[in-house]
């Protein structure tokens, strides 16, 4: 039983992220390696980026930027290459074009209807009258109390 | 036996709640006195009945009764008794049952506390609550039954998920619902008021203890499972953007921005259809975390649950909800009659600006949360939207908050002096600046990141500091002692924010990062430390295995400390968890985690430098901190009880 245990345990399928023998040599090609990382997904995971996953698609999409970025790619061509293979889906970060439109300006748009809002409730309240003062009726209540 | 009792009480509680529901309702359209008085002690009842259910369930877990479906399925006989005890909620319908219990616990708080509550509020807040309390009785009993029973039962349990068998994450959860659960009595309150159609400075007393108390609740539970995700998932990451956490991260923003507009009703008696609708929009979205958690809808980390007929309930129950709530709002809100008047630089013209930030970064989550369902729903597109995407479009809003946050909370009520607070605020300024200069120098790399995130969190804090300075005035540091606990608990919970600002921006931009094989006995330098793996041994746990190495790390010639990383592997669960060791510092946190053996020999090593990372947390404790010193405010406690003396119309004093 405890062989079997130790078999399991060193299954090579629980690697973790990013392995040491995947890294690059050049440091500043390796720096952009993770870099573009950061923004890919790894498309059998949840919400995972491929530098964080442990899963087997991640370390593929991993060695296939390393390698564009051998190959002299941009950081550009590669995340592009990587669509092309993986598809849309791989953006952490959506593009900003066609209906994504509608994700990217809700912040801006959000906010300038809430701060016209703001505005208005503001507006409102600084030339409304003062109905906080005691009412009429309020009034002659106090003086009867206060014996006036 | 006690499994059935437990079922039985769960469906008296039902019954309970739909007469708590009904009865107090009719009572108070009526004017029917005994008919409102049956609210508390239904509530009570109803409490007692699902606590009763509550412990029924965790009596299976504790004695491992396998004939239970739940308990087969997420306990186990070997694992430790407090798993077993967590993996009561620790499953769908375990945290379904914890979550009702909570709902029926505040229920019978607010009929226990709310004595001095006048009767038909009363009366109408309890039935709002049992309503939802019916609700999710019903999802509970029809959907999600805990007590279901196995004809046979087998000899051991398939064991609790390995990644929450962790102190962690253990209590994270019952910290979260007390929070989303929590902002049901403020919801319960608004439809109340907008029932009577009345809203004033009493009310907003009730409704902010409630808030403050559901909101602190929330920081705690949030910041629990930010720290598990630190140092459980194996790379010292604290926040995801998963769909589940911002789930929880909606709530607690709208939590946070109902606290401050009930302070403007009760103070000034203004933005009452405004708080009101917060309150609203705080518990839907409560019930949208709870939505999105329970459908898994949206795949995450953490749906354990994936049946769809139990989305479609919970939706249905969103949409009858938030949807009657808002169309009452709509018929009702315009009877809400403002009376306080302010200026446009003034106090309560600060707090509208925390307001639309608060509830705009809460929409911006949302959309971004929600948008990968839309697109693949209406446009057949599969795309993610992430981690990068988030940290674009929140983060401004954050830099807003903390720009304005010391500024708005300075000014005078009504009117304020803009100038004259700014001059107030002038050291904290330079303050802030040298700090920017000082993490700028000091900084390796090029990025704004630690200047700005420095700058803004000195400003807030130096800000809270000098607001305490400025209340003072004259009389001397004496007086400091003096000061009512609410001016303490903003200033608390205002440099906690402060101080959550500094980690978060200073660790993303200095953390440091190694990856490499390493050999028995080599030594490698990460940052200015060094580290020796010393040893890797096979160590058997008490439901587990565990792969544990031993690294000493060393500055120049001082030991810094030892460290035991581990790679465990669950095998009634067949998953391998990886549990990072830290040593903690109140500047860096050193990180390691042991790997799988090489081909070439050796293991591999990750290890992380964390500047600063234990500031997160430890401005959330400071934040819940100051949550509890306003909590525990005499005012806000005395108030309650007087306001129903107060004449109409009284303000409540400076």
């Amino acid at each position: 039983m405890k062989g079997l245990l130790l078999a399991l345990l060193l299954l090579p399928t629980a690697a973790l992220a990013v392995e040491p023998g995947e890294q690059l040599a050049d440091p500043a090609l390796e720096t952009r390696a993770r870099d573009i990382s950061e923004g890919l997904r790894c498309p059998v995971c949840r919400n995972e980026s491929i530098d964080e996953s442990h899963a087997e698609v991640a370390r593929d999409i991993r060695l296939f930027v390393r390698e564009r970025l051998l190959a002299g790619d941009t950081d550009d061509q590669v995340q592009a290459a990587v669509v092309a293979r993986y598809g849309e889906y791989v953006l952490l970060k959506p593009t900003a074009e066609g209906a994504n439109l509608v994700l990217w300006l809700a912040a801006p748009t959000l906010l300038l209807a809430g701060l016209g809002l703001g505005w208005s409730v503001v507006r409102r309240r600084s030339t409304a009258p003062d109905v906080s003062d005691l009412t009429a009726e309020e009034r002659a209540r106090l003086d009867d109390l206060l014996g006036r | 036996m006690i499994v059935e009792l437990g079922h039985f009480a769960l469906i008296l509680a039902f019954g309970v709640a739909l007469l708590q529901m009904a009865v107090p309702f009719v009572g108070a359209q009526k004017g029917w006195r005994n008919w409102m008085e049956m609210a508390a002690p239904a509530a009570t009842a109803q409490f007692l009945l699902i606590a009763f259910a509550f412990a029924a369930l965790t009596w299976a877990f504790l004695t491992s009764d396998f004939s239970v479906e739940v308990v087969l399925a997420n306990s186990n006989s070997l694992q430790p008794w407090v798993y077993k005890l967590t993996g009561v909620w620790g499953n769908h319908e375990g945290s379904m049952l914890l979550w009702v219990l909570i709902l029926s616990g505040f229920g019978a708080a607010a009929a226990t506390f709310g004595t001095n509550l006048p009767l038909p509020l009363k009366a109408r807040v309890l039935s709002v609550q049992a309503s939802v309390g019916v609700a999710f009785l019903a999802f509970i009993l029809f959907t999600s039954n805990p007590f279901t029973r196995l004809d046979v039962a087998p000899m051991d349990g398939r064991a609790l998920n390995p990644l929450l068998q962790d102190p962690g994450l253990a209590f994270h959860p019952p910290f979260l619902y007390l929070g989303y659960v929590g902002l049901s009595m403020s919801f319960s309150f608004a439809i109340a008021a907008l029932m009577e159609g009345k809203v004033d400075a009493a009310w907003a007393r009730w409704v902010r203890p409630w808030t403050l108390a559901a909101w602190i609740f929330l920081t705690v539970g949030i910041a629990l499972g930010s720290w598990w995700a630190y140092y459980e998932l194996g790379w010292g990451g604290f926040w995801f953007w998963d769909p589940v956490e911002n789930a929880s991260l909606m709530p607690w923003l709208f939590a946070a921005a109902l606290l401050h507009s009930a302070i403007v009703v009760e103070k000034r008696e203004a933005l009452k259809s405004w708080t009101i609708l917060l309150a609203i929009l705080a518990f839907g979205f409560s019930l949208l975390g709870t939505f999105l958690v329970r459908s898994g809808v949206i795949t995450s980390v953490h749906a354990f649950a994936n049946d769809p007929t139990r989305g479609v309930f919970i939706l249905l129950l969103l949409a009858i909800f938030v949807g009657g709530a808002l169309t009452l709002f709509a018929a009702r809100a315009s009877a809400l009659e403002a009376k306080g008047v302010f200026g446009i630089v003034s106090r309560e013209a600060g707090l509208v600006l925390n307001n639309i930030l608060l509830a705009v970064a809460a929409f911006v989550v949302f959309v971004g949360t929600l948008w990968p369902l839309v697109a693949e729903m209406l446009l057949g597109r599969t795309l993610s939207v992430g981690a990068p995407f988030f940290q674009a479009a929140f983060t401004p809003f954050m830099v807003a908050i903390a720009i304005a946050l010391p500024v708005g909370s300075l000014l005078a009520w009504k009117r304020g002096d803009l100038r004259r607070t700014v001059r107030t605020l002038l050291p904290a300024l330079i303050l802030a600046f040298l700090m920017a200069a000082l993490a700028w120098t000091v900084g390796t790399g090029r990025t704004i990141l630690a200047p700005v995130g420095a700058a803004l969190g000195t400003w807030i804090i130096a800000g809270a500091a000098l607001d305490l300075w400025q209340r003072i005035g004259r009389s001397g540091p004496s007086r400091l002692l003096r000061l009512p606990r609410a001016d303490w608990g903003k200033a608390f919970a205002h440099a906690g924010l402060g101080v959550t600002i500094l980690g978060v921006s200073l660790l993303m931009a200095w953390a440091e990062e190694d990856i490499r094989t390493a050999q028995l006995g080599q030594s490698f330098d990460v940052g200015a430390y060094t580290l020796t793996l010393n040893a890797v041994e096979q160590v058997p746990g008490p439901n587990y295995q565990s792969l544990t190495a031993d690294v000493t790390v060393t500055r120049g010639d001082r030991e810094v400390a030892r460290l035991f990383p581990e790679k465990r592997f669950y095998p009634v669960a067949g998953m391998p968890t990886t549990e990072a060791a830290i040593d903690n510092g109140i500047f860096r946190d050193v990180y390691v985690v042991i790997g799988d053996p090489q081909d070439g020999g050796g293991y591999a090593v990750r290890t992380y430098v964390k500047p600063f990372a234990n500031w997160i947390w430890g401005g959330a404790i400071l934040m819940a901190l100051g949550g509890l010193l306003s909590l525990s405010d005499r005012r806000l406690r005395v108030a309650a009880g007087a306001a129903k003396k107060a004449p109409r119309g009284a303000v409540a004093a400076e």
